[in-house]
């Protein structure tokens, strides 16, 4: 704690010291205004008034003490208040009782601990300022000449420089070794194989229609609706439905076939029917948002817009590609079927998708 | 500290605490880290407690995560709900999600522990970048700190990964979204994409691995690693002292503050307990994830407004915001749309850790520095930092599109296109006005310095002038006002040396040279002011 | 927070209770009406065309045509919309719109119910189409709201989130938020498919499905659907968290850092 106080009105200017080797010529602080040193302590009030100290203690006494009472609070309401029972409260609403409750009597207990502790550091422990040096980070010259030779006698003891052959090998073996981690990592998983362009799509396989779980008859299907559908066979209670309907996804709509742009799209629908898959091509997002009188489809995730009525091309957004069509017909018992796979890969493009 | 023999011949026997403590020390030589530390000084500023946050939140974290690992299971094992949330019942969803269901509706205080972790996640991530602007525009970065920057980077960087694995364990719609996100993005890498997924889900996407697989990063890999670089960032801290606001006392050799027994020990122990208390109260009155309202995910399905939590919303800004290049070329295909945002994203991260490092290379200053800049002084740092919060936010901005596009009433596709531009520009933009800014504060303090403040009185002299009064400022003011350095700027060095031969000079120092001019050249510092102008003015007319 | 934004709303207030008037009145109208004319059915049905003419000759002809055939920028034909259609867009205020245009905003229904009925009447004259549903096929009561959470995922979420918040569509269109939606406006959307939005008629989507997204909303996105964890902050993810962790949470501990590192009041020197 300095308490020379240099009280001259006097602007002298610091003491210049200069830089000591570098690149840089100037100084901290130079041209500095004379600094005054550290001002002379003040006491607060709880320092000189015993009654306003005894008024400060009381206050911290009863933070502590309301803190013992929310945390018997926060037992009670454990005990009273049913895992479900919801209340009102204005304005955060209907709310669980337990949530609310427990919350806010940990947080008050919590909190008064914490309050109760920092007015006793500000109102009644020492608040004097103290200066304390700070010391070099770097070592003396002398450290860093015996760490230097110590060094150099170590290494030359193990022959480390001298012996290149035991170097070089124990090199190769530890840049080596961690391979074995590398190898042990294969079986995280199958290789990808072509299983990314293979959907459960077949020929002949039976739109469902995803609400109903009934196939899906061209006459169901008007101008405007939108229906989604996966191919017959797929059940929800099956292990593999998450990763099918992941590929396998569709997207079901009705254009008027002069409104359809696209000769290929034409081709592949069936009475204006079209069947796109509802997988986003930028990076998987089950694209849907369909809006019947422009016919585009949003990704909700990233907001590639796609234009149903020409090939389902990308208009907007970062999707790289169009979406898939699948080619469909109708089988004889008059239900919607494909005729065959999808020709491309659906979901995100990937580095062998060609 | 009077020695233990000292005191054991005076009183016979030694209080109990002291024993307790001479046993420690005999076997870990307590006393000696004690003499160094338990006074040891800390300066008193409220933004050097935003690292006190991220420390508490992340205890907290652990603390609510252990508890939370109690009920959870991690597995993607099919079950049908038949807990008490009615709108699920019956529904098929993994084990991750109908636990975390359990943990929120059957399981007393749980949902107030689920809600405490995620708040204090949200938390923790957004204090830590608080934390480092504040580091970054105060210069507390230089040397000799610039390690435990390196350390902070790394820990907001991890912070952020530990939040993503973490908020895709219960298995909801949203969250299996942004995990779909992922795989689409690790889809993009050329060569190696399509294994690294495969290798990644165990399969084709989602597979039934990647909950138990991120549970175990999430628990134990990046959490143990965070806590070691914790410990080594804590540790420096307390070998390098922490650093201080110039002022009067405070010199680059000493650092002014109150002791760390009693002060701090009360201050920052009970700064945990408000954190703490502030995070529980936040846990109570507002909903976090309600995975619930989401529902179990599922390929297929998808909800607007997906968006991740707010750390990782600059990448989605990125990803939303970029046009959909794509190349196919023998055979192969590289989808820039995903790819050159995947980039990107460690880079936005990058452009600001390794910035310190320029920094010090362009200006040259291999000097220690424990007194802080006032960001006004350092023109080019701050505008740095604020173009970069400015590209940051912008991302933010293009992450949220769809939102900002439903309250504003505004349209997605000009909201995405605004983002677009504002990428190149805004930071540009807000450089250069920051710098101005910083100049006009510079002035505004050389003016203080000269005429001293402005008291607003006004005083009619005896010829009838009228003046308003300035008050001179205190010494203590005018030195800290003035206790920044104004280096010079490097120069190259004479064209030709001293037997009149051309210097070489490379294209490097050429560069660093044009680059320190900025830092320190005239359009970047206005000269402070001196003793002597002071002294000049004062005497003059300083009858006011 | 559901009540404090009814008290927002304070000076709609009466317009809630008006539309509740009138679709009472329209109940009441559903419920008895046809049952005590069902003998004049005829002359009481084409009484109504009738009406419904005068009522579209003068609010709805300008854009959709004389005789509801449409035209070309302005409005879309009404043949075969059906009544279903006409009760939601003129029954939510849509129609008549103030101005033609991709996305027309829900507000203040200026028709009564039974002139409602009278118009939809004439348009469905025009040709055959969805009538607008009966109480039994909209009403959530009876219906499996689990399953119909399965169906809103799959079906809506996309454009109208999780529980029904809205969400936006392209260039400046969004999806409605579905909070305080009277379920036969909502039954009569997903039938008619108004504006951008496509229809789930009942061969793709059976009335079943229907009334069990209708009972999902109503437990979801009902008056008084619990938020267990405390407030909703608008329900619609991770961005409103968010804000709300950097505003309150981080704010308030930075006012705390603040208050503890702020020097105490020191003793006035005397």
């Amino acid at each position: 704690m300095s308490q020379d106080m240099s009280e001259s009105e006097e602007n002298l200017p610091s003491e210049p010291s200069h830089a000591h080797g570098g690149d840089v010529p100037a100084v901290r602080g130079e041209n500095a205004f004379a600094d005054p040193g550290l001002p002379p302590h003040e006491h607060r009030r709880q320092d000189i008034d015993e009654r306003a100290a005894k008024s400060s203690e009381r206050t911290i006494a009863f933070l502590f003490l309301l803190s013992m009472l929310s945390t018997i609070g926060f037992i009670a309401c454990f005990v009273v208040f049913p895992v479900d029972k919801i209340i009102y409260v204005f304005p955060f609403g209907h709310v669980s009782a337990l949530n609310f409750s427990l919350g806010l009597t940990l947080g008050l207990a919590l909190f008064c601990i914490g309050a109760g502790a920092v007015h006793w550091a500000r109102t009644l422990m020492s608040d004097e300022e103290h200066a304390a040096e700070r010391h070099p980070i770097s070592a003396e010259p002398e450290v860093k000449a015996q760490v230097l030779a110590d060094f150099a006698q170590g290494a030359k003891e193990s022959g480390f420089g001298r012996r290149k052959l035991i170097r070089n090998t124990m090199f190769g073996a530890l840049a080596l070794v961690p391979l074995s981690g590398v190898v042990l990592l294969r079986d995280l998983g199958p290789l990808p194989g072509d299983k990314l362009r293979h959907t459960l799509w077949s020929k002949g396989k039976v739109l469902i229609n995803q609400n109903t779980n009934k196939p899906l008859r061209p006459e169901d299907v008007p101008v405007g609706s939108l229906t989604f559908a996966m191919p017959e066979g797929l059940e929800e209670n099956q292990e593999r439905f998450q990763k099918e309907i992941a590929k396998a996804a569709l997207m079901i709509i009705r254009l008027e076939p002069n409104d359809i742009k696209d000769k290929r799209e034409r081709d592949w629908a069936h009475e204006g029917i079209v069947a796109f898959s509802k997988i986003c091509t930028h990076v998987g997002c089950p694209i849907s948002l369909y809006e019947q009188q422009t016919h585009h489809v949003l990704c909700p995730c990233h907001q590639s817009t796609f234009d149903l009525s020409d090939g389902a091309r990308v208009i907007f957004g970062p999707a790289g590609h169009a979406l898939p069509q699948l080619r469909i017909s109708v089988n004889e018992e008059g239900n919607l079927i494909a005729l065959g796979d999808f020709t491309e890969p659906v979901g995100p493009s990937f580095w062998e998708r060609g | 500290m009077s020695t233990t023999a000292e005191n054991s011949q005076r009183r016979g026997k030694a209080p109990a605490g002291e024993r307790v403590a001479d046993w420690a020390d005999g076997r870990l030589g307590i006393y000696g880290l004690a003499k160094a530390n338990m006074r040891k000084i800390f300066p008193d500023h409220w933004s050097f407690m935003l690292g006190e946050i991220c420390l508490y939140s992340f205890i907290i974290l652990i603390l609510t995560g252990v508890y939370l690992t109690l009920f959870f299971h991690p597995s993607m094992a099919e079950v049908v709900y038949d807990g008490p949330y009615a709108p699920l019942q019956g529904q098929r969803m993994s084990d991750a999600f109908a636990s975390t269901m359990h943990i929120s509706f059957e399981v007393r205080g749980g949902l107030l522990v689920r809600q405490i972790h995620h708040w204090a996640a949200l938390i923790f991530v957004a204090a830590m970048l608080v934390h480092m602007m504040r580091v970054f525009f105060t210069g507390a970065f230089r040397k000799p700190r610039e390690v435990n920057w390196l350390f902070g980077f790394l820990l907001l960087v991890l912070g952020m990964f530990t939040g993503f694995t973490g908020y895709s364990l219960p298995d909801d719609l949203l969250s299996g979204t942004g995990v779909r996100f992922m795989d689409g993005a690790v889809l993009s890498m050329p060569v190696v994409g399509t294994y690294l997924s495969f290798f990644m889900f165990g399969g084709e996407f989602p597979g039934t691995d990647f909950v138990p697989r991120f549970y175990s990063v999430h628990i134990l890999l990046l959490p143990g690693i965070m806590a070691g670089l914790l410990v080594a960032h804590l540790i420096l801290v307390f070998y390098h002292k922490h650093t201080q606001f110039p002022g009067a006392g405070k010199t680059e050799k000493n650092v002014v503050g109150m002791p760390l027994l009693p002060v701090y020990m009360a201050k920052a122990g009970g700064f945990f307990f408000l954190v703490f208390g502030v995070i529980a109260a936040v846990a109570s009155i507002a909903s976090i994830n309600p995975i619930w309202a989401m529902g179990p995910y599922r390929p297929d399905q998808v909800s607007t407004g997906a968006q991740p939590d707010w750390y990782m919303g600059f990448s989605e800004g990125l990803i939303r915001v970029m046009p959909g290049w794509e190349i196919n070329a023998w055979g192969h295909t590289l989808a820039l749309g995903v790819f050159i945002p995947l980039m990107i994203f460690p880079l936005v991260l990058v452009a600001i850790a390794i910035y310190p490092f320029v920094e010090s290379w362009v200006t040259g200053d291999k000097r220690e520095h424990h007194l802080l800049d006032r960001p006004r002084n350092h023109p080019v740092r701050t505008g740095f930092g604020a173009a970069w919060l400015s590209w940051y936010g912008i991302l933010l901005v293009g992450g949220g599109n769809d939102l900002w596009a439903t309250h504003f009433h505004l349209s997605l596709n000009q909201i995405t296109w605004v983002v677009r531009i504002g990428f190149f520009v805004l930071p540009v933009l807000v450089f250069i006005a920051t710098k101005r800014i910083c100049l006009g504060l510079q002035r505004r303090d050389r003016d203080k310095v000269l005429h001293g403040r402005e008291t607003g009185l006004i005083k009619r002299l005896p010829h009838g002038e009228f003046i308003e009064v300035h008050e001179q400022l205190s010494q203590e003011a005018l030195h800290t006002l003035t206790a920044h350095d104004q280096p010079k700027p490097l120069e190259a060095g004479p064209e030709v040396d001293e037997n009149g031969v051309e210097r070489k000079i490379g294209p490097i120092t050429k560069l660093r040279t044009k680059l320190s001019h900025g830092f320190y050249g005239e359009a970047s510092q206005i000269p402070k002011p001196t003793p002597e102008e002071h002294a000049e003015i004062t005497s003059g007319h300083g009858h006011h | 927070m559901k009540k404090l934004s009814a008290r927002r709303r304070h000076p709609l207030a009466a317009l809630v209770v008006l539309l509740l008037a009138l679709a009472a009145t329209g109940g009441l109208y559903a419920a008895f009406a046809p049952a005590q004319k069902a003998q004049a059915d005829d002359t009481a049905q084409s009484l109504a065309i009738e009406e419904g003419k005068k009522l579209y000759a003068v609010g709805c002809s300008s854009c959709h045509g004389t005789s509801g055939q449409g035209s070309k920028n302005d409005g879309p034909s009404l043949v075969g919309v059906g009544a279903a259609a006409v009760d939601f867009q003129v029954g939510t205020g849509r129609m008549p719109a103030q101005q033609p245009g991709s996305q027309i905003p829900k507000k203040k229904n200026i028709y009564t119910q039974a002139q409602i009925d009278q118009l939809a009447a004439y348009i469905a004259s025009l040709g055959p189409g969805p009538s607008v549903p009966t109480k039994e096929q909209y009403s959530p009561d009876g219906a499996d709201a689990a399953r119909g959470g399965e169906l809103f995922r799959t079906n809506c979420a996309q454009c109208h989130n999780f529980t029904g918040k809205g969400g936006a569509l392209t260039n400046g269109k969004y999806a409605p938020s579905l909070e305080d939606v009277d379920p036969k406006h909502t039954y009569e959307a997903m039938q008619s498919g108004p504006q951008s939005m496509p229809s789930f008629p009942d061969t793709t989507m059976p009335e079943d499905a229907k009334a069990d997204i209708i009972a999902y909303l109503d437990a979801v996105n009902g008056e008084k659907t619990p938020s267990p964890g405390g407030l909703e902050l608008g329900g619609i993810g991770p961005v409103s968290e968010g804000l709300f962790a950097w505003v309150f949470g981080l704010g308030a501990m930075i006012a705390v850092a603040i208050w503890v590192a702020a020097r105490t009041t020191k003793a006035k020197k005397s």
